[in-house]
């Protein structure tokens, strides 16, 4: 069992809430997933940038990172540290140079995630407290997707935890178990794939990269899925300017979704949505399996 | 009327003042505020009262209902009705997955539309589904009827015993074992009292509608059949 909330705001009035209605939404599935917790947001940024979310396993920063990133890579740094993790902001021609930099440098350290926009938190512990120590509430955005997890096929580690990013500006959140993602996770290496964990969740976030590096629309890439994953499956997928949901065939783990004229939004159960503004007249709706819903954002 | 405003009490504390009730309780009409999808409301009444619930319920909404009349004014989640007994549950929204599943009495109406696995391994219970269903529908059905408006999803009465299945949309495939009946006047005049029952008018003819069931050839294990399992 897991716990799925995704928001995607189509009026951008609600901006500045996103983060207090995902945060709300999150601990509503406290129940359903109580490991580990994390979120992808889709915040402030341009082409021109890239962000890095970094986590540091002991949660520990040195001084100057910023500056001392800055001095070698040749161009401005911004480091934002929340918690355990970090956001690095810099020009987009220097992504390259500063992951060597950080693989050199901070070798303990993980990249969890980068983009122009996105933004990922995960670690250990109830959903509320996870919110809480990355300030989820204050975030903003035009999108943002959390996942509460309770651990079936790998173990209770903030590796484990969800959100996965395995390309830029994607994130992939799971309820359910794929049961052919050894044999899927070779073939993606053998494409060029990097894995950082053992999880089965990564390798379709991995399969949906591939697909779409391969020139697939996010929606094609979700299709292709229906025949290479194997498994249980209920997904929640972010890209830059894109949200999409889409059930295995026999529909196995819940869904329920909400829709308005201000935004989508998703959740494991209806009660996770039972806060968000304008719910009463929105349309409530189970997505039906094996069919893809995406919504993009123009 | 007993009012519960759920905003202010619990769920555990209604059903607990639900399951005190007895047959001959005065507290025959109940409704309850601010479900807000909450589980297992209403689960487990067994006194012919009313309860009305406000909006939207979550999982296993009126299980194991005996006697009394549940109505969600909103959706429904999973397993909606699981395991009634008898009594009727009636739902003005959509229902979740396994609505009705496993039940053996009683009447579970459906204004809306039903996900899959409507009335999976029926054993008796009545079930009108205004809308559309989903795939997997009466899988294992033993017995009882399952009425459908509208059209029905992939593998319908896969396995069937006994149920009776009658569809008026499209059915996207039929599963293992299950096959088109003839309709005869003892099927129409259960149709009609089914739809009488649910609030269907006469606008709604039992000759619209086609009936499905079991070919009985699964009944015992024949290895001609293996494809089939």
């Amino acid at each position: 069992m897991c716990g799925i909330v995704g928001l995607f705001l189509k009026n951008e009035a609600l901006q500045p809430r996103l983060g207090a209605l995902l945060s709300d939404m999150l601990e509503v599935m406290t129940g359903r997933g109580p490991d580990s917790a994390g979120f992808a947001v889709y915040g402030s940024g341009d082409k021109t940038h890239v962000k890095l979310t970094l986590r540091s396993p002991d949660g520990s920063w040195p001084d100057r990172i910023g500056s001392e990133m800055a001095a070698t890579i040749g161009c401005a740094v911004d480091a934002s540290p929340r918690d355990t993790h970090m956001v690095i902001t810099i020009p987009a021609s220097a992504e390259t140079a500063a992951r060597g930099w950080l693989a050199e440098h901070l070798p303990q350290v993980d990249v969890v995630g980068g983009g122009h926009r996105i933004e990922i938190y995960k670690e250990v512990g109830l959903p509320a407290s996870v919110a809480d120590r990355f300030g989820l509430a204050a975030m903003t955005g035009s999108h943002a997707i959390g996942h509460t997890r309770m651990a079936t096929e790998s173990a209770v580690t903030t590796l484990g935890a969800h959100p996965f990013s395995t390309g830029a500006d994607q994130c992939l959140v799971h309820n359910g178990s794929l049961s052919n993602h050894a044999s899927l996770r070779r073939r993606l290496a053998r494409e060029g794939l990097h894995f950082a964990t053992d999880n089965d969740s990564e390798v379709a976030a991995g399969y949906l990269t591939w697909k779409m590096r391969e020139g697939a629309s996010l929606a094609q890439a979700l299709e292709a899925g229906l025949d290479d994953l194997d498994g249980f499956y209920t997904f929640v997928v972010g890209t830059e300017n894109g949200f999409a949901v889409l059930r295995d065939p026999i529909s196995c783990k819940p869904a329920v979704m909400a829709e308005t004229d201000d935004y989508v939004a998703f959740g494991s159960e209806y009660r996770a949505l039972v806060g968000l503004p304008g719910i009463e007249s929105a349309q409530v709706f189970e997505p039906e399996p094996a069919r893809v819903y995406a919504w993009e954002r123009n | 009327m007993q009012c519960v405003d759920l905003a202010e009490t619990s769920r555990r504390a209604l059903n607990q003042r639900l399951h005190a009730l007895t047959a001959d309780t005065n507290e025959t009409h109940w409704r309850v505020l601010n479900p807000e999808g909450q589980h297992a409301l209403a689960a487990g009444v067994d006194a012919p009262i009313m309860v009305e619930i406000a909006g939207h319920a979550g999982y296993y909404c009126a299980g194991m209902n005996k006697a009394a009349t549940v109505v969600v004014e909103g959706n429904a989640g999973v397993g909606v009705a699981e395991n009634m007994m008898s009594g009727m549950v009636h739902v003005k929204g959509d229902a979740s997955q396994a609505a009705g599943a496993t039940a053996h009495g009683g009447l579970l109406v459906i204004d809306g539309n039903a996900a899959a696995r409507c009335g999976i391994s029926m054993k008796g219970i009545d079930i009108v589904v205004k809308g559309s269903i989903g795939p997997m529908s009466a899988f294992m059905a033993q017995a009882g009827s399952l009425v459908v408006l509208g059209d029905a999803g992939d593998a319908l009465g896969d396995s069937i015993y006994e149920a009776r299945l009658y569809v008026r949309g499209n059915v996207a495939s039929l599963g293992a074992d299950c096959v088109e009946k003839t309709m005869r006047d003892e099927h129409r005049t259960e149709l009609r009292a089914l739809l009488d029952k649910a609030g269907v008018g006469q606008e709604v003819g039992v000759d619209s509608f086609r009936r499905y069931g079991s070919a009985r050839r699964l009944y015992n294990f024949h290895v001609d059949n293996a494809s089939d399992y």
